[in-house]
């Protein structure tokens, strides 16, 4: 009896240590990240950077000879049109799904549901990205007799099906959050199952519908393989949903493996991370906000 | 993929990724500088660089591999540039290159290994200008490629060149380029637009030698420049003429040696010295008719064979 009160004195506080240093590690991590990557391009942010220009200017040439042009104003529109888009055919996909998914369907339905749209989340990126490449090039080719498929269209829609199952899985789960009492009570008022929908369980559970809406914002903000290979990575500011853009992950991704070592190019394409990164702080900080919200309720 | 995990669990997942990160960087430091031999007692030699090369590359280290078992050759791609950085790093024996090392990366290539970088001349490619098959054009001119390609160029449409290209309705010319650091881009811009102009944004700029074929075989619009070696079914090569009013000629063997096809280049192999041991060996062998034998089965320009001998250049 001793020894064993014994062991557990000595491995209780060891487990706690273990635990909390996993805990902080996280933390650790996620600044170091922001740090290095911030290192290695502070010193061109600082000394040669010209910030008007940077955010600007949509002339990205940063392997010119004569004149070496870092604007990334295009890449900024070409992330902001595919991630909208995405966002427009996602959300009432996604939000609908989930409805259903909570509300709507039998239980044995719904684990075959989750399955499939779990599976959906599993595929690999360059997997759609070589879709978006091969098939729905030439299918938006055919169908809107556009010159070539590699477009906002092509990479919002891989986009929007990459975002869906984040949507439906953290969107049903705020849905199954809103007290059973509150159904009931609808329902002995006389709403129909629609209306318990509409009027009683989305406002219920608006703030983590939207947070699922922002963690989907986030992963296609973030997203780089999948649009590198679908949107036409073409430098303009798209005029519709059937022109080419570039956007900033599939810069970093197409360029950084080339510039030199700590060259300009190499250094701004840092920045364009911390701008990435930036981003998504604030994307997942709103939705981690919202989400406490809901637990303070 | 973490909808169901809350929070934190998904912070842990991200420590795993972090560390795997640092550990995958650490790893990239740590490199010996003698010719490293596996645990099975074979040679090897890391080799790394330009796309364009890269199928060539792969070729000359699976056919090698049979003559000298006892050496093995890594070929990876990812461009010219990542070639020579990794080079600079001294991470590779020999980097493949499609453009010439820029004197600034000679410089940084002594002042982190010690050694100058040699050059050796294993080959020649003819870049070929590609259309869809069904696109009527035969033949352009270097000066009307400017005009498609160059900033400030004025030719946008099919018409404009004087065909009625019918299965591409909106006679809109896709451009399709190249990331911007790849050695072919360069090697393009520079014959056609030459040290002062830039090309004009808004091309699709694609990842690889390969995706530039595939893609103009897919979109009836299209119009791209890529090594002679990746044509397919699905694409047409163009005749190329210097100027208007002069005979345009086709990517071949004899027109890039005779200098008579206007985008024709030198591929490059670099090493960190005088190339020794088993790398001098396997250089010898590039050089060699059976290794010249290769460059011309992948669709590329062989050596004459008053070239076939291996110096720097």
């Amino acid at each position: 009896m001793i020894s064993r009160h014994h062991l557990e004195t000595l491995t209780e506080p060891v487990i706690e240590w273990t635990i909390r240093l996993c805990g902080i590690s996280a933390i650790i991590f996620v600044f170091g990240i922001f740090f290095f990557v911030f290192r290695e391009g502070v010193d061109f942010l600082f000394h040669k950077l010209d910030l008007v220009e940077f955010f600007t200017s949509p002339k990205w040439y940063p392997t010119s000879v004569s004149h070496k042009r870092y604007g990334v104003l295009a890449l900024m529109a070409g992330t902001a049109s595919v991630t909208i888009l995405a966002m427009v055919i996602a959300v009432p996909f996604g939000l609908g799904a989930a409805i259903f998914v909570s509300e709507f369907c039998s239980p044995k339905l719904k684990e075959t549901f989750k399955i499939v749209i779990e599976l959906l989340a599993a595929i690999p990126s360059v997997v759609w990205g070589f879709i978006g490449l091969t098939i729905m090039n030439e299918l938006i080719i055919d169908l809107f007799n556009a010159p070539i498929g590699l477009t906002v269209l092509n990479g919002g829609i891989i986009l929007a099906l990459m975002s869906v199952p984040i949507i439906v899985s953290i969107g049903e789960d705020a849905l199954k959050a809103v007290p059973d009492s509150y159904r009931e009570a609808a329902e002995a008022l006389g709403a129909t199952r629609w209306q318990v929908v509409y009027k009683v369980l989305l406002p219920a559970a608006k703030n983590g519908l939207l947070a699922a809406v922002l963690l989907g914002v986030a992963r296609a903000i973030g997203e780089t393989m999948a649009v590198l290979m679908a949107t036409g990575h073409a430098v303009r500011i798209p005029h519709g949903v059937l022109d080419s853009v570039r956007t900033l992950t599939a810069t970093i991704a197409a360029e950084l493996g080339e510039a030199p070592v700590h060259s300009d190019h190499y250094q701004v394409l840092f920045l364009i991370g911390v701008l990435l990164f930036s981003i998504t702080f604030v994307v997942n900080l709103t939705a981690d906000l919202i989400v406490k919200g809901i637990r303070q309720k | 993929m973490f909808s169901n995990v809350p929070l934190k669990q998904k912070s842990i997942a991200l420590v795993c990724f972090a560390v795997a990160f640092i550990m995958v960087i650490a790893g990239c430091g740590q490199k010996s500088d003698e010719t490293p031999t596996s645990s099975s007692g074979k040679t090897v030699i890391q080799n790394a660089g330009s796309d364009t090369m890269v199928n060539l590359a792969q070729t000359w280290a699976e056919e090698y591999a049979t003559i000298n078992p006892s050496v093995s050759v890594e070929v990876s791609g990812g461009g010219s540039g990542t070639g020579i950085a990794a080079l600079i790093n001294g991470t590779v024996d020999i980097a493949n290159c499609s453009r010439q090392m820029e004197p600034e990366e000679t410089a940084r290539a002594k002042q982190n290994t010690g050694k100058e970088p040699q050059k050796f001349v294993v080959g020649y490619d003819a870049l070929a200008v590609y259309i869809h098959k069904d696109n009527p054009l035969n033949e352009i001119t270097i000066e009307q490629l400017a005009g498609i390609y160059g900033e400030g160029g004025t030719i946008t449409e099919w018409s404009q060149l004087g065909i009625q290209n019918s299965a591409c309705q909106n006679d809109e010319i896709i451009r399709i380029s190249r990331q911007s650091n790849s050695g072919t881009y360069h090697y393009f811009r520079e014959t056609l637009l030459g040290n002062k102009r830039d090309f004009k944004l808004g091309s699709r700029d694609l990842h690889g030698s390969k995706d530039v074929v595939e893609l103009v075989g897919r979109t009836p619009c299209a119009l791209g420049y890529s090594g002679m070696g990746y044509a397919t079914e699905q694409v047409k090569k163009l005749k190329v003429a210097k100027k208007a009013g002069e005979p345009a000629y086709p990517p071949s063997v004899e027109t890039a040696l005779n200098g008579t096809y206007p985008i024709a280049r030198p591929l490059h192999i670099y090493s960190l010295g005088e190339p020794s041991g088993e790398v001098k060996k396997y250089l010898e062998w590039i050089y060699s008719d059976v290794g010249q034998g290769i460059v011309e089965q992948s669709g590329y320009v062989p050596l004459p064979q008053e070239e076939r001998v291996m110096s720097p250049k």
